[in-house]
């Protein structure tokens, strides 16, 4: 019977990885395919990614992405972190639930409506006081924002609410003033929880599609919109070395990220 | 239990001159509807090791967090020296903190938690790296400056806390439960260690705790909280062996009390009818009480000595049966159970070496006590 059990967890966990890194695999495998067809394999080539480097459209959408991901990650931890911050600190203030509650709702509404109100809020802004002219980079960076500080949010709130609070307290008592405690005491112990809200807003963010699409005008498509349509027209091998590049930056980034918060508990235990 | 240090026979507290270098007065703190603490007003004097003493939620926590500036109370005002601090930020306050938790800055090695508030004074650099250097010394850490405090065990990270609280030379000290998170053989040892420092700097401390006995050993002056009001301060002597109140007596130390109904009183002692003994008892005191005042007699579990044989000419004698015996080494605790079936703690000491037990369970016994030893308290 204990003989068994491992075979049995280690088959279960076989699975389990099967289930979620296979089709990751395939897609990988696939990029180095010559033959057109995606699903026979012609050959080991590097020829499809020899396209997509010269595939301006998909290049073009790929920067753009990154910008607004990069842009909405930062202005998000910003956001997030004051709102983190006077929900965990300030004590009891009017329109405290009210904050809480309005931080929350973009976790659970529906992204479409999220999309949708975004454009309507951007085409009223516009008719009123002409700005913004039109939509494009700023409407999908300003969208982006909105529904990732809820996330930045609860990830800064609840590593503010687990850390001793004396130790604020302390710095405060040795002098250091309310501002200074903050740049020197509580950011420093909060950055692990800044640099995981800034990944998951920076991949919620190249991720997104639905709110994207809602709030982007002409010639400012993002890359899982140029994917998405690309994909409509049938599955180039093309977007299978695109793939297997967003793998690798994503992988590289959450290594990098996991090492410097590994760095960072053993630092500050 | 030990008794006050010997350089507290100097009592400023008894001279009328002296000057408070913390005065509180009537300071109310509210939490919605509770009174955290409820009008006290205290005064403390330079080089004093001062100890809030009560238990969980009595308000010794807030009161040295209003000290710390923490909290500004509702009601009252706090003099340092004079000068009113009620409303002073904690960052300009001339007193600092020992956390319970320490709260050291875990991203900072020991010496950079030292300096951390010299550096916030603006203090020459070469400056600083004495003092810290200093400090490490007085709490004997010289070694181990450039460690993270997780690297550290809970009695040096306790040495590293009191030593960036001091390290800035504040007026006072505030230690809030300094000891709590040690284990009984470190926290005995370091008790004095503690008290030798602050001989050493003689920076006034004023320290929160629950442990009766650490505030014993420790301070000049123990003020005991009940319920956010002050029950009674002073030396831990007098606190002992005069207790205000019932509470206090029952709170420091162990104590049979009696209750019972002033039946005749003469010029310094009563003569109290005590239902649960069935019988009359004598105590001392100090003030007049009107026969039929209710009362209750306390008495030490030391201060009751035992005898086989029925004695005589005693201000009081109770005869019981041993029902309990607890052996503790250099003491031995018996329970005595009367004739009426009131239970009486008896303490002896075991001044010669044997194994066995003075006196058996069922063992009948006279217990005799002074009527000085006996204390009246007001029920």
């Amino acid at each position: 019977m204990n003989g068994r059990k491992p075979f049995v967890l280690y088959t279960a966990m076989a699975f389990g990885y099967a289930f979620l890194y296979l089709p990751i695999v395939a897609v990988i495998a696939y990029s180095f395919n010559k033959s057109r067809m995606v699903t026979v394999w012609g050959g080991f080539s590097l020829k499809w990614y020899g396209e997509l480097a010269g595939n301006t459209q998909i290049l073009d959408a790929a920067q753009r992405s990154l910008l607004i991901a990069a842009l909405t990650a930062t202005l998000a931890v910003c956001l997030g972190t004051l709102a983190g911050l006077a929900l965990a600190r300030f004590g009891r203030f009017s329109g405290r639930n009210l904050l809480s509650l309005l931080t929350s709702a973009p976790l659970v509404m529906p992204e479409v409506m999220l999309g949708l109100s975004a454009l309507l809020l951007f085409v009223s802004l516009e008719q009123l006081v002409g700005w913004p002219e039109r939509r494009g980079l700023t409407t999908i960076t300003i969208a982006h924002v909105t529904f990732c500080i809820c996330y930045v949010t609860v990830i800064v709130r609840s590593r503010l609410v687990q850390m001793d609070h004396s130790v604020e307290e302390a710095a405060m008592d040795l002098g250091a003033r309310p501002w200074k405690v903050f740049f020197v005491i509580t950011l420093p112990l909060i950055a692990p929880a800044l640099l995981a809200g800034w990944l998951l807003a920076f991949t919620l963010s190249l991720d997104d599609l639905v709110v994207s699409s809602f709030t982007s005008g002409p010639g400012a498509s993002t890359l899982p919109m140029v994917i998405y349509s690309k994909v409509k027209l049938g599955v180039t091998p093309e977007i299978n070395a695109l793939a297997t590049l967003v793998i690798l930056f994503v992988a590289a980034g959450v290594t990098i990220a996991g090492w410097m918060l590994h760095r960072q508990g053993k630092a500050t235990g | 239990m030990a008794t006050a240090r010997p350089h507290a026979t100097v009592e400023p507290w008894q001279d009328p001159n002296a000057e408070p270098i913390l005065r509180i007065e009537g300071v109310t703190k509210t939490f919605g509807k509770v009174y955290a603490v409820d009008d006290v007003s205290l005064d403390i004097y330079r080089g004093e090791f001062f100890s809030l003493l009560g238990g969980s939620g009595c308000g010794k926590s807030t009161l040295l967090r209003v000290l710390g500036g923490f909290e500004i109370p509702d009601k009252g005002r706090v003099l340092i020296d004079g000068v009113d601090v009620t409303r002073v930020a904690p960052y300009e306050r001339p007193v600092n903190m020992m956390f319970q938790s320490y709260a050291l800055f875990p991203h900072m090695t020991v010496e950079q938690n030292i300096a951390f508030g010299l550096k916030q004074d603006g203090r020459a650099r070469s400056e600083i790296e004495d003092r810290v250097a200093a400090m490490l010394d007085l709490v004997r850490m010289g070694q181990l400056g450039r460690r993270r405090p997780d690297q550290l065990s809970g009695g040096q990270r306790q040495r590293v806390a009191l030593a960036r609280a001091l390290a800035r030379s504040p007026k006072i000290l505030l230690l809030d439960e300094p000891l709590g998170a040690l284990d009984k053989k470190l926290r005995e040892h370091t008790q004095f260690e503690l008290v030798n420092i602050q001989e050493k700097v003689g920076t006034t401390f004023i320290m929160v705790t629950h442990d009766q006995e650490e505030a014993m050993t420790m301070s000049s002056r123990i003020a005991v909280m009940d319920a956010g009001r002050i029950v009674q301060v002073s030396t831990p002597s007098a606190l002992y062996e005069y207790p205000a109140n019932r509470f206090v007596a029952e709170f420091i130390g162990a104590v049979n009390t009696i209750a019972g109904t002033v039946v005749d009183a003469g010029e310094d002692r009563v003569v109290v009818r005590a239902h649960e003994l069935g019988q009359d008892v004598v105590a001392r005191a100090p003030q007049p009480i009107p026969v039929g005042t209710d009362v209750s007699i306390a008495i030490r579990p030391e201060k009751i000595d035992v005898r086989e044989q029925p004695p005589s000419g005693e201000d009081n004698v109770v005869q019981g049966k041993v029902a309990d015996i607890a052996y503790l080494g250099d003491v031995s605790i018996y329970h005595v159970r009367t004739d009426s079936g009131h239970v009486l703690r008896v303490q002896e000491t075991h001044a010669a070496r044997t194994a066995d037990p003075h006196y058996q369970w069922g063992e009948t016994l006279w217990l005799v006590w002074n009527a000085a030893d006996a204390i009246v308290l007001a029920s």
